[in-house]
């Protein structure tokens, strides 16, 4: 009422004020929502450990203090957050093209193996940049072409991407496991079958000041390099195209097919990369330690980060503090290191579940539009 | 060669350190132990029936004694997590001994971190420890095969077929012996005993133990007993099929309340409390330790229902055997393929160096390593 009566100068100035408003408003929608979510699973997850009888204020402290409190807290987060960048760009390509690929996990094993496989010929001579050049290439190249299947398989035979690359994960580490327990297993290890070590002085160091290995930056920056590659080129806006509607697309005379098979290709190599800083930067060798999980993990990185490759980075670390912490969390409540699996559990079905919120609460509408 | 015989000697000299210091060092004396805080990682589940509940089990009875404070933590993969679930422990729990209890954790992770923290003594529970590695860390470990062979002289005389079934995770040094080891304390009491194995090619892969007990009982053993991770499914199973079975690792007794005959378990807790004890004292700890029944590191589990009078009586007379150094290994034994191991009259010392590398099967076991 009090607008009515304002002069006409100040009048447009409100509207303008209001349109900014309007604006963040709709923008606060993706900000507001997945706070809500985490709040609520938190909520959620206290009264899961109010019934198992534990005190959920000093659960989020441990949290706290295991993940981020201190110096060492911060880099045991970020040691277990590289992986996850990684395989999270794995589920975050594909599904701009509606492709939901969770068998990321079988590109890592293949590409930490691919990595460890080219070396063994070449550790004697090659200078360690040589080597750790060819192996991450080879990584990329194993991981690419995994995946890549997967996408071709869904293209030319209708094949489901999701079961395949999950089965497909099967068959990864058969024949992880094949070569490393027969042919390429170095004899110098009796009791862990493995390949050959590439030695100390041809591993990835850490980023100096830290304990953390190189390729967390190198995964920032590939998740901004895939952003710009998914949101400012012809490339990224045909696959969104291809999501968005793939009949539509095709009618447009986008190469859907390669549209996927290329996405894949890229998803496949950058969950390789995973593969090959496990070999370089960690255990030196390719054996069965290889198959952690990180693959599994990307993909409630990449949901919770609704598949944007820069929203991808403070998940991860979200996630790899989370994960950081349940060793303090065990040790000090006593409770099983399930705990904060059911965290992620919680996290992730509530995250699914806001998913359908979007667009839908009049709140975040404009005016004009509602 | 001669690192094993250097191992061999550093062992022996250790082992009866260890032992005169138990003898001298009274629990008043640990109580001056101050503020000891030891910290535990799990690759499993502590309640596993197997490994770790071995290690769980003396966990439990470190934590009685006074001034030690134990901080566990189970399910701890062999990846950069072990490194810092233990760097965790060290930083924010303060802990200044650490047993690492999974064979993946010593390379490198346990060697990196006892570079990096030179006031906290590293222990891990397999023989890998050599001269050049850190000071402060080192390896400790039981000769389970003294006990496995005590279990085989009560199964020799529990069995009617003459047959023992064998289920075995992966063909390498420690698990071969403990077959060879079975097999001849069967034949001490039974010269007719066989014994029939089947590898499942993993440490911990329930289905498949399942299966291979069951083979095994098809094929006319009576009596049953495993080298895995998790014996449960072994153990289980025989009881539901009605044939008698041998433990390993830890006690299986409560599974088979019927067919439990005995079991071969390590004792950690002999070594951890030793190590408080030592630390406690302000003496050095040793870098490999090591040793059977004579040092009190292996133990075999109380006789259940399987077990008779008379092979109650023979177990109990082998054990001191052991215990009082009377060799296993008595010749004439012939490897699987017919070769001479041992000529009449001919043995080996129960710490016989040679027999850690073990990488055959001998006359009497059948089944293939390949």
């Amino acid at each position: 009422m009090a607008e009515t009566t304002e002069a006409p100068g100040l009048t447009v100035q409100s509207g303008f004020l209001s349109e900014l408003f309007d604006r963040f408003r709709r923008s606060a929608e993706f900000v507001v929502i997945p706070l809500l979510a985490l709040i609520v699973s938190g909520v959620l997850f206290s009264i899961f450990l109010l019934l198992v009888g534990k005190s959920p204020a000093d659960f989020f402290a441990l949290v706290w203090r295991g993940g981020f409190g201190t110096s060492f807290s911060w880099q045991n987060t970020l040691v277990r957050s590289a992986p996850l960048i990684f395989t999270a760009l794995c589920v975050a390509i594909p599904a701009r093209l509606g492709l939901v690929i969770i068998g990321g996990e079988g590109a890592l094993v293949l590409g930490g193996f691919a990595a460890a496989t080219i070396a063994i010929p070449m550790i004697d001579w090659a200078p360690a940049y040589l080597l750790l050049g060819v192996m991450a290439i080879a990584a990329m190249m194993a991981g690419g072409i995994w995946i890549g299947i997967v996408g071709a398989l869904r293209h030319y035979r209708g094949v489901n991407e999701t079961i395949a690359s999950l089965l497909m994960f099967y068959i990864a580490v058969s024949i992880l496991n094949f070569f490393v327990e027969g042919a390429l297993r170095d004899p110098s290890d009796p009791n862990k079958p493995s390949t050959k070590p590439l030695g100390a002085d041809n591993m990835i160091g850490v980023i100096p000041g830290t304990d953390v290995h190189w390729g967390l930056l190198i995964g920032i920056l590939l998740c901004c390099a895939l952003y710009l590659l998914m949101n400012r080129t012809t490339f990224g806006f045909a696959a969104q195209i291809a999501g968005g509607n793939l009949r539509a697309a095709q009618a447009q005379g986008l190469p859907v097919g390669k549209l996927m098979v290329i996405s894949c290709a890229i998803a496949g190599a950058c969950a390789g990369l995973a593969g090959f800083f496990e070999v370089a930067a960690i255990h030196g060798k390719a054996n069965a330690s290889l198959i952690a999980g990180y693959g599994f993990t990307g993909i409630l990185v990449s949901f919770l980060a609704r598949h944007n490759p820069l929203v991808i980075v403070p998940v991860a670390i979200f996630l790899g503090g989370i994960a950081a912490s349940g060793g303090l969390v065990q040790r000090r409540m006593d409770l099983p290191d399930a705990t904060v699996l059911v965290l992620q559990g919680l996290l992730f079905l509530v995250i699914l579940v806001s998913e359908t919120f979007y667009g839908r609460l009049s709140f975040f509408r404009s005016k004009g539009a509602a | 060669m001669s690192k094993f015989e250097l191992s061999r000697r550093t062992l022996l000299q250790s082992s009866a350190a260890g032992l005169a210091l138990l003898s001298s060092a009274s629990l008043s004396r640990l109580a001056q132990a101050g503020n000891l805080t030891v910290g535990i990682v799990y690759v499993g589940p502590r309640d596993d029936f197997g490994w770790n509940q071995a290690h769980a089990v003396a966990a439990a009875a470190l934590k009685d004694v006074p001034g030690v404070t134990v901080v566990e933590e189970e399910n701890v993969p062999e990846t950069i997590a072990a490194a810092k679930s233990m760097e965790s422990m060290i930083n924010l729990d303060g802990a200044n001994l650490i047993f690492a209890t999974s064979f993946g954790y010593y390379k490198p992770f346990v060697l990196d971190l006892a570079a990096k923290y030179p006031d906290v003594e590293f222990r891990h529970a397999a023989p890998l420890w050599t001269e050049g590695d850190p000071k402060n860390a080192g390896s400790y470990f039981g000769y389970l095969d003294q006990a496995h062979y005590v279990d085989a002289v009560a199964a020799g005389l529990s069995t009617t077929s003459n047959k023992l079934g064998f289920v075995a995770a992966k063909p390498i040094g420690t698990v071969l012996r403990n077959i060879n080891s079975f097999l001849l304390g069967a034949r001490k009491v039974n010269p007719d005993a066989t014994v029939q194995v089947i590898f499942t090619g993993e440490w911990s892969m329930p289905v498949r133990e399942a299966e291979a007990a069951n083979a095994l009982v098809d094929a006319g053993c009576d009596v049953l007993t495993c080298h895995v991770d998790g014996p449960k499914v072994v153990i289980e199973t025989a009881e539901s099929r009605g044939v008698k079975c041998c433990g390993h690792n830890a006690s299986q007794a409560p599974l088979a309340p019927k067919g439990f005959i005995t079991g071969a378990e390590y004792k950690w807790e002999t070594i951890y409390k030793m190590f408080a004890a030592d630390l406690a004292e302000g003496e050095p700890l040793p870098n490999f330790t090591g040793g059977g029944f004579d040092v009190d590191f292996v133990r075999n589990t109380p006789y259940g229902a399987g077990a008779t009078e008379a092979a109650i009586a023979a177990a109990d007379a082998a054990r001191a055997d052991v215990t009082a150094g009377k060799p296993i290994f008595v010749g004439p034994i012939n490897k699987q393929d017919g070769t001479p191991l041992l000529a009449a009259g001919a043995s080996f010392d129960n710490y016989e160096p040679s027999l850690d590398q073990t990488d055959y099967l001998i006359e009497g076991v059948t089944g293939s390593i390949t």
